[in-house]
């Protein structure tokens, strides 16, 4: 079964490939066949794939199909190969798996849509995609899937391309990254310059053996490690919305919503993660550059998360959200603790689809609504809708026994221990806030009375089986999945991703910590459990959304900064966009149309005024022909003699 | 002796010669030419090649010159009118062309010039026999022969073609504009 | 005996009239003129040929005027008749006033 694995990012490819062949208007069936036959059959053949592994000996199983640079570039060692370890593993099986799930939930959703071929092809395409960026054995095959994924959320935000709006947040989208991108390529060069390959195992091992080559080489005082880790971590900052380049994640919420569920909540968005502790071994060598990385973390989860209080568009509380739990991950990356990082990766990727995924429910019985404000009091119409969301809410309030309770603590455990207690304290209110807003929109949602119109109250129906189906799987997980990580020496996660978290020679062992993970968590969870309460007061009852305005106006200012996001899009307008595209028009007219343009015009206005002049010659009497003719002559004779 | 004779036929050449391209009667300048060419055949007679000689008073003078003059007649042609000036309004023309002949007669004369000609071997009977000649033209130049007879029959045919009377019907008569009412 | 004529005077000759035929093919407005003006051209080239067969000593250059002679010929017809044609048309053989392909 291992000897298929190279199938698995194949099988959705080709299911993508195949939808584009299936020629005019192929019947909806044989799409849904297709399209989410092939994630299947690539989660069961990751499970194979993973039973095996499991119950081998072999910590890495690593395959080669084709020695890329072997012929032309013999000094350059950039294979095409997979790499299944213990990191790549549990990315595999979330990826296949909440993929999977969000496939079928789509059939129900995109049923009415006129897009359906389009959106399960680009759907596939992703899955391709994102498997690639996790199978890869080395940095080049990451970031072929890294810009596929990118690619396929470009097409799928812009998805109803016939609106004005998804095109623009496709492309903002697309650019934004594309700034990342450009410094992880960065990245990539440096490593290619100083270890001539790519390949992880090669790389690490030999920093492992050797730090020195990565913190001897140092140009203007930064060392080779920290360059590297700064690089790839901004590369992470555009994949995963972390501060300052998170701007596209909230409009990318213009795209479908199991869209949004998948690439933006469960997988794409995490590859930042799972890049950043891939690359744990030089990381660990770049200290400041670690620092810099929790730093940024915990700032985008207390900002995104206080921007998150303010949304009335249940998807976007849902956004800022996502971009908050990411700066969770990599508070933790940044120190050290990287088991915690994929756990709450893992553990998001479940409660987040879920919620997304229940408010893409809410939403279809909507009949398309997302504002919050028409909402309420729907827990009767949408029962399980209702539940599920609530336990998603749960997980992600950090509330025991659910799933976020145990990730997060992990995260706030490893600040405290670290000594890092200002990273606690932001970790421990953005929890508070997260709790809060997350139950606001349950309670705008659920309860009180429905204000919305009455055609939309009409509409109002549960939605159909292949929608709460996988809402159901989803919440089992956002519930079990944290029992992976019970805090203690049987944390499971933690002793699985052990070897991956490589130690380089020299560096200090990290200390065990002592600090009790008992307290903590029921300091979390008396946080959070308030917050919960709190919101219960303001929204909870029928006249929840009145005392909610009227909660905001007691500070005007401070809602409307949070209301306009702080301003920074605009602000990124004046900065950076209208400079730009100042810049590219002067481009356009002044150097294309001017120049350039010109510079044809001109060649071709001398033939024009050559024909203009020339045609005289022809006056039409032949003697003059042959004058000219015979001149011709004379001078082929002089050439020929002389 | 010879020399004499060259002499002679060389003015008798050039002057005809210069009749043909001056005369306003294309009569005179196509009896001049006559002139020209039999003074070429004597010559061509000196130079060792008497059956070319021949050749060209049978051929030239005897059958393209006559169709030369066939052709006048029919057309009719005119002697330029006296009141209708030569040079009249194609002095550029006149002027290039004399420059322009000038040019290329000094040309040659100073390629001549530079290069050396070696001195004439006598003339044998061999040289002139006709029989060396026939053999050389019906086997080694048998496929020229063959082409230039081709080439004779396809010129008959088509000045046949070009210069017959064509049928009303034909695409080259005028047009005519169609009667009143019908479409354009 | 040698011959007391030297090559060199036949040839200067041909060029002679040759360089007479160019400028009467330039300067006559008449067709049926130009064309005996190239009759003139053809003949100077086959006077030069035979010189240069009667030097080289071979009979290479007399064939080449048995050709030229059959191909003036054949020229001289299709020439003709096309004037005939142009003339039914336009009723003039002067080439001043043919001119319709002008700018």
């Amino acid at each position: 079964m291992l000897d298929l694995l190279w199938l698995i990012p194949i099988l959705p490819f080709a299911g993508a490939v195949l939808n584009a062949c299936l020629g005019g208007k192929p019947p909806k069936a044989l799409v849904t066949i297709v399209n989410v036959g092939a994630p299947l059959l690539s989660l069961l053949l990751a499970l194979g794939c993973l039973w095996e592994y499991g119950h081998g000996t072999t910590q890495v199983i690593e395959r080669t199909y084709y020695a890329w640079t072997a012929g032309a570039l013999p000094s350059l060692q950039i294979d095409a190969g997979f790499r299944l370890d213990q990191l790549s593993a549990i990315m595999l099986f979330v990826v296949t798996f909440v993929g999977f799930l969000i496939h079928v939930y789509s059939v129900g959703y995109m049923a009415h849509e006129e897009g359906y071929r389009r959106y399960f092809a680009y759907l596939n395409l992703f899955m391709a995609a994102m498997l690639l960026l996790i199978l890869g054995s080395n940095y080049l095959i990451m970031f072929v899937g890294w810009e596929g994924v990118g690619l396929c959320s470009y097409l799928l935000i812009g998805f109803y391309y016939d609106q004005e709006f998804p095109p623009y947040a496709g492309k903002k989208a697309f650019i934004v990254n594309r700034v990342g991108d450009f410094a992880f390529l960065l990245g990539m060069f440096a490593l290619i310059a100083h270890f001539k390959t790519l390949d992880y195992t090669r790389i690490f091992d030999a920093i492992q053996k050797q730090p020195s080559l990565v913190t001897g080489p140092t140009v203007a005082g930064i060392t080779l490690a920290s360059f590297v880790a700064l690089c790839f971590f901004v590369g992470a900052m555009g994949k995963s919305a972390q501060i300052p380049l998170y701007v596209w994640l909230p409009d990318a919420m213009a795209g479908p919503t199991p869209v949004s569920a998948l690439i933006h909540a469960a997988t794409m968005v995490t590859a930042g993660v799972y890049m950043v502790v891939r690359t744990n071994v030089i990381y660990q060598l770049a200290p400041g550059v670690s620092q810099f990385v929790a730093v940024i973390g915990a700032v985008t989860a207390i900002f995104a998360a206080t921007i998150g209080l303010a949304q009335t568009d249940i998807k976007k509380v849902l956004a800022y959200s996502t971009v908050s739990q990411l700066g969770y991950m990599f508070l933790a990356a940044g120190l050290g603790a990287y088991s915690a990082a994929i756990f709450h990766l893992g553990t998001h990727a479940f409660f987040k689809a879920l919620l997304f995924l229940g408010s893409g429910s809410v939403i279809h019985a909507m009949g398309g609504e997302q504002d919050m404000r028409q909402m309420g009091g729907l827990r009767k119409a949408l029962p399980q809708t209702f539940r599920t969301f609530v336990v998603g809410a749960l997980a992600i309030a950090g509330i025991f026994p659910f799933a976020g309770f145990f990730s997060k603590d992990e995260i706030l455990h490893a600040a405290a221990a670290n000594g890092q207690w200002v990273l606690y304290a932001v970790g421990l209110i953005t929890a508070a806030l997260t709790a809060f807003y997350m139950f606001r929109a349950v309670f705008l949602t659920f309860w009180g009375k429905f204000r919305g119109t009455h055609e939309q109250e009409h509409h109002l129906h549960e939605s159909p089986p292949s929608m709460t189906i996988p809402l159901w799987i989803l919440a089992v997980g956002a519930l079990t999945t944290g029992w992976l990580g019970l805090p203690g020496k049987s944390n499971w996660i933690h002793n699985f991703l052990a070897p991956v978290i490589l130690h380089p020679a020299g560096l200090p062992e990290p200390a065990e910590h002592e600090l009790s993970a008992i307290a903590l968590g029921l300091i979390a969870f008396a946080v959070a459990v308030a917050a919960i309460w709190y919101a219960w007061t303001v929204y909870g009852k029928d006249n929840g959304l009145e005392r909610g305005k009227e909660w905001a106006t007691r500070s005007p200012v401070l809602h409307n900064l949070l209301v306009h996001k702080y301003y920074v899009d605009e602000i990124y307008d004046t900065v950076i966009v209208r400079p730009l595209a100042l810049l590219s028009t002067f481009f356009w007219k002044g150097v294309d149309m001017l120049l350039i343009d010109g510079a044809i015009h001109t060649g071709a206005a001398t033939t024009e005024v050559a024909g203009e002049v020339g045609r005289f010659s022809t006056t039409g009497n032949v003697r003059n022909y042959a004058l000219y003719f015979f001149l011709g002559v004379l001078l082929l004779f002089l050439w020929l003699i002389y | 002796m010879e020399t004499l004779t060259f002499l002679v036929f060389a003015a008798l050449a050039l002057g005809s010669a210069l009749v043909v391209v001056s005369h306003k009667n294309p009569v005179y300048s196509t009896i001049s030419l006559v002139v020209t060419l039999f003074a070429v055949a004597v010559l061509f007679v000196m130079l060792g090649a008497p059956f070319v000689g021949v050749l060209q008073v049978l051929i030239y003078t005897g059958a393209i010159v006559v169709l030369f003059l066939f052709v006048i007649m029919l057309l009719n042609l005119q002697p330029r009118s006296r009141d209708e000036s030569r040079l009249a309004g194609q002095g550029l023309q006149v002027v290039g062309a004399v420059i322009g002949g000038l040019i290329l007669w000094f040309l040659i004369f100073f390629a001549f010039a530079n290069s050396s000609f070696a001195a004439l071997k006598p003339l044998t009977a061999e040289m002139v026999s006709l029989k060396t000649l026939a053999r050389d033209l019906f086997t080694e130049y048998l496929l020229p022969f063959e082409i230039v007879g081709l080439l004779l029959l396809v010129a008959v045919i088509g000045a046949t073609v070009v210069a017959r009377k064509v049928p009303q019907a034909d695409a080259t008569t005028s047009y005519q504009k169609p009667p009143e009412g019908s479409e354009p | 005996m040698t011959p007391a004529v030297p090559v060199s005077w036949y040839l200067l000759l041909a060029a002679t009239l040759f360089a007479i035929g160019v400028v009467g093919a330039l300067t006559r407005r008449n067709g049926i003129s130009i064309f005996l003006s190239i009759e003139l051209m053809l003949n100077a080239a086959n006077l030069t040929l035979i010189a240069y067969s009667r030097m080289l000593d071979v009979h290479t250059g007399q064939l080449v005027v048995f050709f030229v002679l059959a191909v003036a010929a054949a020229e001289a017809a299709v020439g003709l008749a096309l004037f005939i044609a142009v003339f039914r048309q336009r009723h003039t053989i002067d080439l001043n006033r043919i001119n319709l392909m002008r700018w």
